[in-house]
């Protein structure tokens, strides 16, 4: 999905409402911190860490 | 942000710990984590045999990874559940994890003797997640005996354990709380110690870990999972963690170290007798697991219905 621009990681994932520590945020190969810089290009994959039932 | 022990750009922040981590520095930081866990809480020895329940998914595999690393003798052992394409792809994921290391997997298929899970679930009525649970229990603890370990590990991690105490307390169950420990001593000669080495890492930290180390895990959750209780309770704990960073840690650890004693399992008026089904342990005619298969076998109408393996 296209998110309104969000500089960092944390504001996406506080765009999202979305808990830190709950999500994967991954960019290529690598895994991003919450201050990490965001480009308007990025593709960024959420990729939950949440198991079990 | 930089890493805190070498300064390099961190792909990984541990709030709980307040470190961030480059990729190198994390995949160390995890493997340490682990193997000091295993060490503290005496978990086993260097020359232990461990039968690893692997589910295909990043917590089994991650643990499995870090073990097999360390150079323990492990045996993989999958479970095939038969929940669809779900269940597929856990096979696949297991599979090919350890033909890339050549590490030894023995799988067992529950829908080759037609009790695949929605069909456990749909003779009995029982809840998928409780059918699926005895299936793992007998099966695991059958492996161990088969395949000489004497040690399970399971890839339960932080979360698993601290949703389990919350609903433990929140019902103020003593008996299950009197069980739930990281090591579990066997209580007859046919049971191995049972282990969780992942007790004190987050799912955060087994699925980072899991990716950085380039693991191709089942990332789908089980379809039978939706709605779960368990659920509901990490994500009160996520909240919580969100203001309150360790608090997840502190309440597993704290209970281990401090709580747990405090409770005691209710003791079993007699001893276990001989399942009559597969010759493990039981307290009654039946194992809790050919007790289900009976069940199963007798709704459907077939013949074999006493319970004992075909």
């Amino acid at each position: 999905m296209d998110v309104e621009r969000a500089k960092r990681v944390g504001d996406l994932l506080e765009q999202l409402q979305i808990q830190p520590g709950t999500v994967l945020v991954i960019r290529g190969d690598h895994l991003l911190t919450e201050d990490a810089r965001l480009d308007p290009s990025d593709e960024i994959e959420l990729r939950s860490v949440v198991s079990g039932g | 942000m930089k890493c805190t022990r070498c300064r390099a750009p961190a792909e990984v922040k541990i709030r709980a710990h307040n470190s961030a981590f480059c990729r190198a520095c994390y995949l160390l930081f995890f493997r340490r984590r682990v193997s000091r866990t295993i060490e503290k809480d005496q978990m086993f020895e260097r020359d232990a045999r461990i039968l690893v329940a692997v589910s295909g998914g990043k917590d089994s595999l991650a643990l499995w990874d870090v073990l097999a690393d360390e150079g323990y003798e492990t045996v993989g052992f999958h479970l095939a559940l038969g929940i669809g394409a779900y269940s597929g792809r856990s096979l696949d994921r297991t599979r090919e994890f350890a033909e890339e290391r050549g590490l030894d997997l023995q799988v067992h298929s529950l829908p080759d003797e037609g009790l695949a899970v929605p069909d456990m679930m749909q003779a009995t009525n029982r809840p998928a997640c409780a059918a699926c649970g005895t299936a793992k229990r007998h099966f695991f603890d059958s492996a161990a005996l088969e395949y000489s370990c004497n040690v399970i590990a399971t890839g339960h991690n932080l979360d698993d354990e601290a949703a389990r105490l919350l609903g433990n307390v929140l019902h103020w169950q003593t008996d299950h709380l009197a069980r739930q420990k990281p090591v579990m001593q066997p209580t007859h000669e046919k049971f191995v110690r049972k282990v969780k080495p992942l007790y004190l890492t987050t799912e955060f930290e087994t699925a980072s870990f899991a990716f950085l180390r380039g693991l191709e895990y089942v990332v789908e959750e089980c379809p039978n999972a939706a709605g779960a209780t368990q659920l509901t309770y990490k994500a009160l704990l996520d909240q919580l963690e969100n203001t309150s960073p360790g608090s997840k840690l502190s309440f597993v650890k704290e209970f281990v170290t401090r709580g747990s004693a405090g409770f005691v399992a209710r003791e079993r008026e007699s001893a276990p007798k001989t399942c009559g089904g597969c010759g493990m342990p039981s307290f009654g005619d039946l194992c809790s697991f050919c007790a289900l298969r009976a069940e199963v076998r007798r709704k459907r109408g077939d013949d074999r219905a006493d319970g004992r393996e075909s």
